[in-house]
């Protein structure tokens, strides 16, 4: 066990080091450790705090859109899923604000991985029947499933009324807590800064050893070419649905801690134009680059903050796009294309 | 009970309505009709026979406008197989330019000022179409498909949040441009009648509504089918390569493909902003645009009659359920498209293309 450890660490250190160095940084410049004067502000940590949830998201998408080559674009769907649900756990059905700090945070955890499982299961439920759809006709199957959900959260008044005349009283209740039109508010603010960032520094280690284990080299082989991967006797529809679960997980946990910074959801939050968001950080990084998502997620969330502080503010969601216009006329494969920084990538092992 | 053997069960099932995925096509219309015959009489049953033809009309006019839109999608999808994310912004401008014109030609008192605005917007709105495509998506024509559609998105957000900048706001050359996000109230091009035939109200704006709708399709297929135009869009839309070799200028039917598209749009804009008398801001198009996308999936995307047949469904289906509960009209359009994709991949009328090796 302790072996194993220092195996890890031995191998990762490089890693480990830069992340810790990144993060005693941030926390100096936040004023947490007072040596350098206080720069960030809690709105520059929540900027900060969205870029990682940004990374998470966009990496889980790239396991789908990137590295198995189906196109989806209702990511938010499953951010919505892993959202409420983690919120409905340390909201309303423990107050989590009254805990103590330890099992607040144990439940904090617990309700993030329920979040991410219940985006899982949905993640493969509508994978099953869609799988046989190709290409934009799967985009759009994945889009419609993003305003269903969207949609059933906002009807959670009539659910609730539905359930409380079929005789469950006390679940209409709960469910009326959701109160999905007016949004659900009073979050607790759980997510912290470290945890995110564990947390995020957990979710893409996880994505990349799959990538390069033999799943996920078999997603990788229904991109380049189904026909071929299927014969060669790899179960394509079982590893779309693998990467499409995984996807959601992520995707799910992306979505609690999302809840838990901004301390209030409304469906409107995960509507298409979220899932427009991912899709966009994920292709200006470069489709089938963890190195470009996790890059192109953190500069373009920052970015239009950036333009903001600059005092820009009129026109700043104009200069945005026009950027990622350019920027794909210039760059059509992304700004990363598939290339990968070298600590992303397994060594002693023959990579594409 | 006797027990049924495996091949037993396949054979019933490969008989049986749950095998909708091989049924002859006759068989499937049927079926679907029967589905939907049976939702509308239970919707009379409930809710009345002049519910029931109210929203029949009501849903009829909001399928002309979404057919409208899905039709540029769908030609547009057709002929470079781009998702082309800015249609719905581009039937907002539409709209705007013929707020601007309508209500520069009602100052002036002239007559017939409904067909000149539409036209006009029109134009002004196919060149608009025609310069995003020159300028956006044909350097990434031969590029991976993908980067085209992120441009599009970008195109898209571009267009809302450029013209809903306030005016008061930006520097000189730009706030002649500029829409502004406020509310605008449409001019009243046409004076709007209430007729009641047997209870039901039928506006004149309806039926215009789907009288233009009409025409303009009838024009569309007389284009696409009857003119060289229309063949050489058919020939790209089958095979660029074979186009360039037979001389046919692909640039130029690509660019006169999202004129047309675009200026579909930008009629469906005139017609929406004129029934519903006002213009929210420049955010409006993005869901009618997504509505219009899905009803051209739903049609089988790149397919015309496709199209209109998916926006047609997708209007009535939501003014029904929309008429039950708005939340569940919302969702209507998601859930109609799963159910019909989950059955025909390809959509309704979309031809499902085995992948030859």
């Amino acid at each position: 066990m302790i072996r194993d450890i220092i195996l890890l660490i031995k191998k990762y250190y490089k890693f480990i080091f830069f992340a810790l160095l990144f993060y005693l940084l941030i926390e100096m410049l936040n004023g947490t450790i007072p040596i350098l004067p206080r720069i960030l502000t809690r709105y520059y940590m929540q900027i900060l705090m969205f870029a990682l949830i940004n990374i998470i998201m966009t990496v889980s998408l790239n396991l789908i859109n990137g590295f198995t080559g189906q196109f989806s674009i209702g990511h938010a769907g499953f951010m919505c899923i892993g959202a409420y649900t983690s919120s409905y756990f340390t909201t309303i059905l423990f107050k989590a604000a009254k805990m103590a700090y330890f099992p607040q945070l144990a439940l904090f955890i617990f309700s993030l991985l329920i979040g991410g499982l219940i985006a899982a299961l949905a993640g493969y439920f509508i994978g099953l029947p869609t799988l046989k759809l190709k290409g934009d006709y799967l985009a759009i199957v994945t889009l419609a499933f993003g305003e269903v959900v969207r949609s059933i959260i906002r009807a959670s008044d009539e659910i609730s009324v539905f359930l409380k005349s079929i005789g469950l009283v006390k679940f209409s209740e709960t469910i009326s807590k959701i109160s999905g039109p007016r949004g659900l508010s009073a979050i607790p603010a759980l997510s912290k800064f470290w945890l995110v960032y564990i947390i995020t520094i957990i979710s893409v280690i996880v994505m990349r050893n799959f990538i390069y284990s033999t799943h996920g080299r078999a997603c990788l082989s229904i991109r380049e070419n189904e026909l071929a991967s299927e014969t060669m006797g790899v179960n394509t529809t079982r590893y779309k649905i693998i990467a499409f679960s995984l996807s959601a997980f992520f995707a799910g946990i992306g979505g609690g801690l999302f809840a838990h910074v901004l301390r209030f959801i409304h469906p409107d939050n995960f509507s298409f134009i979220k899932s427009i968001d991912y899709l966009i950080y994920l292709y200006a990084g470069g489709m089938g680059s963890i190195t470009g998502s996790i890059l192109a997620a953190t500069s373009l969330t920052i970015l239009p903050e950036f333009l903001r502080v600059i005092n820009f503010q009129q026109w700043r969601m104009v200069v945005y796009p026009l950027i990622l216009i350019i920027l794909m006329l210039r760059k059509p494969d992304g700004i990363f294309g598939n290339r990968e920084f070298s600590f992303l990538v397994p060594k002693n092992k023959e990579v594409e | 009970m006797k027990k049924l053997t495996k091949e037993q069960l396949a054979k019933a099932f490969n008989h049986s309505i749950l095998n909708y995925y091989r049924m002859a096509n006759w068989k499937k219309y049927v079926f679907i009709s029967v589905v939907i015959i049976f939702f509308l009489i239970l919707y009379t049953l409930s809710f009345g026979t002049e519910a029931f033809f109210q929203q029949l009309i009501n849903g009829i006019q909001l399928g002309s406008i979404y057919a409208l839109i899905a039709l540029g999608y769908t030609m547009v999808y057709g002929i470079i197989r781009l998702i082309n994310f800015a249609h719905g912004d581009l039937f907002m401008f539409g709209a705007y330019i013929s707020y601007f014109f309508g209500n520069y030609l009602i100052a002036r008192d002239f007559r017939f000022s409904f067909i000149i605005v539409l036209f006009f917007s029109m134009a002004v709105t196919a060149l608009l179409g025609m310069t995003i495509e020159k300028i956006a998506y044909k350097p990434l024509r031969f590029k991976p498909r993908l980067a085209a559609l992120i441009t599009a998105l970008g195109v898209s957000l571009f267009l809302e949040n450029f013209f809903a900048l306030s005016p008061e706001n930006v520097p000189f050359p730009f706030n002649k441009i500029v829409f502004g996000p406020r509310f605008l109230p449409f001019p009243a091009l046409i004076a709007n009648k209430v007729y009641n035939i047997a209870g039901i109200s039928i506006s004149y704006m309806k039926i215009l509504d789907i009288v233009v709708t009409i025409i303009l399709v009838l024009l569309l297929q007389f284009i696409v089918k009857k003119t060289m135009v229309g063949k050489a869009m058919r020939a790209v839309a089958f095979n660029k390569d074979a186009c360039l070799m037979m001389g046919i200028n692909i640039n130029k039917i690509i660019s006169i493909t999202f004129g047309i598209g675009t200026s579909l749009a930008a009629a469906a804009g005139t017609m929406f902003a004129l029934t519903y008398g006002q213009l929210q801001s420049p955010y409006l198009g993005i869901w009618p645009g997504l509505k219009a996308f899905i009803a051209a999936v739903l049609g089988g995307i790149g397919n015309i009659p496709g199209a209109m047949l998916g926006s047609y469904l997708m209007g009535v289906s939501e003014t029904f359920a929309t008429s039950i509960n708005s939340t569940f009209g919302y969702a209507m359009a998601f859930i109609i498209l799963i159910v019909v994709l989950i059955f025909k991949p390809a959509g309704l009328l979309g031809r499902f293309t085995k992948e030859k090796v």
